[in-house]
């Protein structure tokens, strides 16, 4: 075992699945349904979320032993806040087009539950490292159901995976829409994001039953 | 040895076999199982679940048969300038082995993709489940394509029916345990996906979309339509028909939706059989006249003019309102299905009344979504549940107050 320890994968491993941010906690679900209509603006999503969280669970981690704890939510919301702003700008310099689709998303990352969650639940109480690396985890988590959810929102959709005609155009009818086929507008709306969310998770409890909680 | 108890040994033999719902489903469906309960005595009705659905399914023949009839008149009407009806109920230009034939062939191919993929579906789950197949699909099934377009593409009927049935019913658990109600979810789904297919001036006669794609590849031919009423008064149009057309069906629909007459004999039967809620039926028509006449008075006022987007809609009279659109079919078939309505007989009328109100209120101001219906209908089924919570809660507080004063 050479860079990470067993302890330490746990830590990157346990989100991508058995405690993954959305599906198992039900965290971050205002963006998983918001942005996911297209998977550029889901993986881009992803990425911004784990730069604040992963840099913002560092910075937390630094300053757990001085942060009076009665302000520590304030303290908190300036560090996401400010990381937020560094991805905004980035996005407005490198990526406008995108930036504009994402709009007001990015601003909300402040907002989004996973990353005040994660800061409360682990980087006031571990150390810089492991904070990083739990960061990075349940950043990859989030990302990972985006991803999913974004894929087959865009696939049935619009047909295209991003921004490529996957299934042919639907204007000049050729390749599957040759046939008959036709998008699916449903796919395109955030309920739809909701129902695709639910079915990962169905997916999820039915084969790990451990998951499923008792009533 | 007859057949029944080969039939029944089979079952014995194979007890607990993966595949054993799905054969006992077919028996249960064909025969009538000699099963019989072992502990205790037991109180046995004549109408259990299979006989309710049956009833169901009968009081929807008529709107079928007359759906099959209209889907080639207007066809006809449409392709050939074919004689309008003009001798009410019977006239024999409705009737025609011709109209017949057209709509026959068009809407059997959706009543089996209705009924084997749903069916399929409920198949599957319930050899997952490892229970016996519900027969809750049977009324679904032929309710589904009754309320279509008559030019739905099978694959997208197919699409619903198993989004339909698997998210609107299997992950609630079942027949009996879903909220809302499985017909409506696959024509909201339908509604949502594909709205090119589901709303326009095109779908509702058989040809017109083929037609229009044959004018776009550079044929030389005229273009047909036949928009719905609501359609067209939702465009502030004048309607070229009749409210007797209205009433007895002559008009371009979903498949089973235009007649109310027939649907009205539907309902009546229903009612007779103590299958349908009358409470419900009644209730629904109560509050779309409420809302319709409360429109009416808002036009004659003077408050919305000629000008007004609304104004079609909303000086249509009210009574047309019930005749138009799938108000009749809503409430008739859709609004009193047993699981997803509310449960209390006074909870009924509230249910009743707010999806008859509804219908109308979405169907004038969200031109839109032209039918109210479907959305008043899944609106109120979520909202069954909370109705009867405060009609029982209220039931308890009334008999508390009685035994206080009582023991007072």
């Amino acid at each position: 075992m050479g860079l990470l320890s067993k302890k330490d994968t746990k830590l990157i491993t346990d989100p991508l699945a058995d405690n993954n941010p959305i599906t198992i906690q039900v965290l971050g679900i205002c963006s998983a349904l918001a942005i996911t209509a297209e998977l550029k603006a889901s993986i881009v999503m992803s990425i911004s979320v784990l730069f604040v969280l992963g840099f913002g669970n560092v910075i937390i981690s630094l300053m757990r032993n001085i942060i009076p704890s009665k302000i520590r939510i304030i303290v908190q919301l300036t560090v996401v806040a400010a990381l937020v702003i560094i991805v905004d700008q980035v996005l407005k310099a490198f990526a406008y087009e995108l930036s504009k689709t994402l709009s007001v998303f990015i601003g909300l990352i402040i907002t989004n539950c996973i990353i005040m969650g994660r800061f409360e639940a682990f980087a006031l109480a571990n150390g810089p490292w492991k904070s990083f690396l739990d960061g990075i985890g349940n950043s990859l988590g989030y990302g990972v159901i985006l991803i999913i959810v974004g894929f087959f929102r865009e696939l049935f959709g619009s047909g295209t995976l991003l921004g490529f005609p996957v299934l042919g155009d639907p204007i000049a009818k050729t390749g599957l829409y040759s046939i008959g086929y036709e998008n699916n507008g449903f796919m395109l709306l955030s309920p739809m994001a909701l129902i695709v969310v639910g079915i990962i998770i169905w997916v999820q409890r039915s084969r790990n039953k451990a998951l499923v909680e008792d009533h | 040895m007859g057949l029944k108890e080969n039939l029944h040994n089979f079952k014995v033999k194979n007890k607990g076999k993966k595949w054993l719902p799905a054969f006992s489903a077919i028996h249960t469906f064909l025969f009538l199982p000699n099963e019989t309960t072992h502990n205790g005595t037991h109180i046995k009705a004549a109408d259990d679940l299979k006989r309710t659905m049956n009833t169901v399914i009968m009081a929807m023949v008529p709107c079928l048969i007359f759906g099959m009839f209209n889907a080639g008149y207007q066809h006809h009407l449409a392709f050939d300038g074919i004689q309008a009806v003009s001798g009410g109920f019977f006239s024999p230009e409705f009737w025609t082995l011709d109209n017949f034939n057209v709509g026959f062939w068009k809407i059997i191919p959706l009543v089996l993709v209705s009924y084997g993929v749903g069916l399929g579906i409920e198949f599957i789950f319930a050899i997952i489940k490892g229970h016996e197949v519900e027969e809750g699909y049977l009324v679904t099934g032929m309710l589904v394509p009754l309320i279509v377009p008559i030019d739905i593409p099978l694959w997208m009927l197919a699409v619903a029916v198993i989004f339909g049935v698997v998210i609107g019913k299997e992950v609630f658990g079942g027949t009996g345990m879903n909220i809302l109600n499985p017909a409506l979810t696959i024509r909201a789904f339908l509604f949502f996906a594909y709205p090119t297919w589901m709303s326009g001036d095109k779908v509702w006669v058989e040809g017109a979309v083929a037609r229009d794609q044959a004018i776009a590849a550079g044929e030389n031919l005229d273009a047909v339509s036949g928009e719905t009423i609501l359609g067209t008064l939702a465009q502030g149009k004048e309607v070229a028909h009749s409210a007797a057309d209205m009433f007895l069906g002559f008009i371009p629909g979903s498949i089973g939706e235009t007649s109310t007459l027939l649907i009205l004999l539907g309902g009546l039967f229903l009612i007779f059989a103590k299958i349908g809620s009358w409470r419900i039926m009644l209730s629904s028509a109560l509050g779309a006249i409420v809302m319709g006449l409360i429109f009416n008075q808002i036009v004659d006022a003077g408050v919305i003019t000629e000008t007004s987007k609304f104004y079609g809609l909303m000086s249509t009279p009210f009574w047309h309102h019930l005749l138009i659109g799938g108000f009749a079919f809503g409430t008739v078939f859709m609004a009193t299905d047993p699981v997803t309505a509310a449960q209390t007989n006074k909870g009924k009328w509230y249910y009743g009344f707010l999806v008859g109100f509804i219908s109308i209120l979405i169907r004038v101001f969200n031109p839109a979504y032209p039918e109210g219906v479907m959305l008043a209908i899944l609106l109120m089924n979520v909202f069954a549940p909370t109705i009867d919570h405060y009609v029982v809660q209220g039931n308890v507080k009334k008999r508390k107050k009685r035994l206080k004063v009582k023991t007072a």
